[in-house]
């Protein structure tokens, strides 16, 4: 009996996803001898024809890491969702945007002019752009088309599954694919990992006190960690409280607070938002001054509460407004391409 | 490609801002309230949403008042120190202050975004703050992120008959080995 065929591919990510299926270190072993791989560009030389040539749904399970942004990336996870019974979202990236979703804070132009010209390290006194369609010595080239915004797979094409983290940690994977191959699945569009906050698998958990009440807010970078105690306590943010479960907490056992990798629960729909009310509520101060000046120790909320899930949170990212940004104190310099990168 | 700034300048004969308004039982609600039985006449542009306490106003309740077509949004509470629930005005002032930094960072216009504390008493107050920000938001013009989202799914459709060509090419190459 053929052995059931599984895809692996990237978009917009950065690797780690792919280390991430490498880090299931002898049990890829079992994988491996479980299954066919019938794609994975990082690791085999399988090409895009191969998959053309297949029939439809004829791979069990497509694990597809990355955001997407740009018609590349678009045409490979419609073909890989025709191709497949299953597609599933691995990796933040993949299931609520990821770091690239952050791109959704400024335009398509704004990013390429700082990439290709007002970045300290390029030198390109043409101002040359790639461009989708050009000419040179009498050949045409093509490039992918980038989109104007980041998104989600799942907005692009259906999603199945998802495997969350920033990467998905060995365990998650292994239970994930364990639980493809025996079939053993929970309803479609669930997220493959614990439906409570992580706080609940946190060791720290006991010394997180009752009545939180922040008097200021420091970065990690800013004071030394207390390795036992509680980050909230500690007055750090921790999105642990906002993220869901299923990494064990491994950022806190490195003394380090969480990022919110692993997105919502599935209670919650802006994990951003959700996370902002948590702690804002809960400063201590109550004049506007004092509040303001407490919750200057958060300088890039939106960096911070939507580090993963900027393109799949409610606004997707920010917009064009005129007057946005003169008319209010205090802000941020979000369109100024220095910010970016 | 649409600007963005079309629509900000969209329709401006037949467009009426739209201001959801969350306001608490025990005041600001009660004092809408009497703003009508006092018959005081204000802007008919606010959809009045009534929650226990301005401390119930969750954050994601804003956003999606925004991505769903509002214009603004405003949020009416007790006055510090008189809150029905001692302390939930507070987490509202202080959410408040957080979220204005965040809307500006995703490009809407703080005022867009309004708090006030009016108390049970103060119907007069409701038809000010009201009137008010009916004006202010006539001048800033439409927010429309339905139809900005609309945009962005076409970006995708537009891109899917370039993305088919291609794959029919694909296909026939494949086919040619096979």
């Amino acid at each position: 009996m053929s052995k059931p065929k599984i895809a692996i591919y990237w978009c917009a990510s950065c690797g780690g996803c792919e280390e991430a299926v490498v880090d299931l270190a002898e049990d890829i072993l079992g994988v491996v001898e479980a299954v066919d791989i019938v794609l994975w560009p990082c690791a085999m030389d399988f090409k895009k024809s191969d998959v053309q040539a297949m029939p439809d749904g004829s791979i069990v399970a497509t694990l597809l890491n990355g955001a997407i942004r740009s018609s590349e990336q678009e045409e490979m996870a419609h073909l890989l969702r025709r191709k497949s019974r299953y597609m599933i979202a691995y990796g933040a990236c993949a299931h609520t945007g990821g770091i690239p979703g952050l791109a959704n804070q400024f335009t398509r132009e704004q990013m390429l002019r700082y990439v290709y010209e007002e970045c300290p390290t390029v030198v390109n006194p043409e101002r040359i752009h790639p461009r989708p369609h050009s000419k040179e010595n009498g050949w045409s080239f093509e490039l992918p088309e980038l989109h104007n915004r980041v998104r989600a797979l799942d907005q692009v094409v259906r999603v199945d599954y998802y495997v969350p983290g920033c990467p998905p940690t060995p365990a998650i994977t292994k239970a994930a694919i364990g639980a493809l191959l025996s079939g053993e699945l929970p309803p479609v569009g669930s997220v493959l990992a614990p439906d409570y906050a992580l706080c609940e698998q946190c060791k720290r958990k006991a010394s997180k006190p009752e009545n939180v009440s922040f008097v200021g807010f420091k970065r990690p970078h800013e004071v030394p960690l207390d390795p036992e105690k509680c980050f909230l306590a500690q007055g750090v943010i921790c999105m642990g409280p906002a993220t869901r479960a299923g990494c064990e907490a491994v950022c806190i056992s490195g003394n380090m607070p969480c990022s919110g990798c692993f997105g919502p629960t599935s209670r919650v729909r802006d994990q951003g938002a959700k996370a902002l009310s948590s702690f804002c509520a809960n400063v201590a101060p109550k004049t506007e001054d004092e509040i303001d000046e407490v919750l200057a120790g958060i300088p890039d909320p939106v960096g911070t509460f939507y580090r993963y899930g900027l393109a799949r949170s409610t606004l997707r990212g920010a917009i064009t407004e005129p007057a946005a940004q003169s008319a209010s104190k205090g802000s941020l310099s979000r369109v100024s391409p220095k910010t970016c990168c | 490609m649409n600007s963005p700034c079309q629509h900000a300048a969209g329709p401006a004969t037949s467009w009426e801002p739209r201001i959801a308004a969350f306001f608490c039982n025990w005041c600001t609600y009660t004092a809408a309230d009497l703003a009508g039985v006092s018959r005081l006449k204000y802007a008919p542009n606010v959809r009045v949403i009534r929650l226990m306490c301005s401390g119930r106003v969750d954050p994601q309740f804003i956003l999606e008042a925004f991505a769903r077509g509002a214009d603004g949004v405003l949020i009416g509470g007790c006055h510090p120190g008189d809150c029905h629930y001692a302390e939930g005005n507070y987490k509202a002032l202080r959410r408040f202050q957080m979220l204005k930094r965040v809307v500006n960072d995703f490009g809407i216009h703080p005022d867009r975004l309004r708090l006030e504390w009016i108390s049970a008493s103060e119907g007069d107050k409701v038809r000010t703050v009201v009137n008010e920000m009916v004006e202010q938001l006539r001048v800033i013009g439409p927010l429309n992120m339905p139809e900005r989202n609309r945009d962005w799914d076409l970006e995708l459709e537009s891109m899917q008959e370039k993305i088919t060509a291609h794959e029919r090419a694909g296909r026939e190459v494949a086919n040619v080995q096979a």
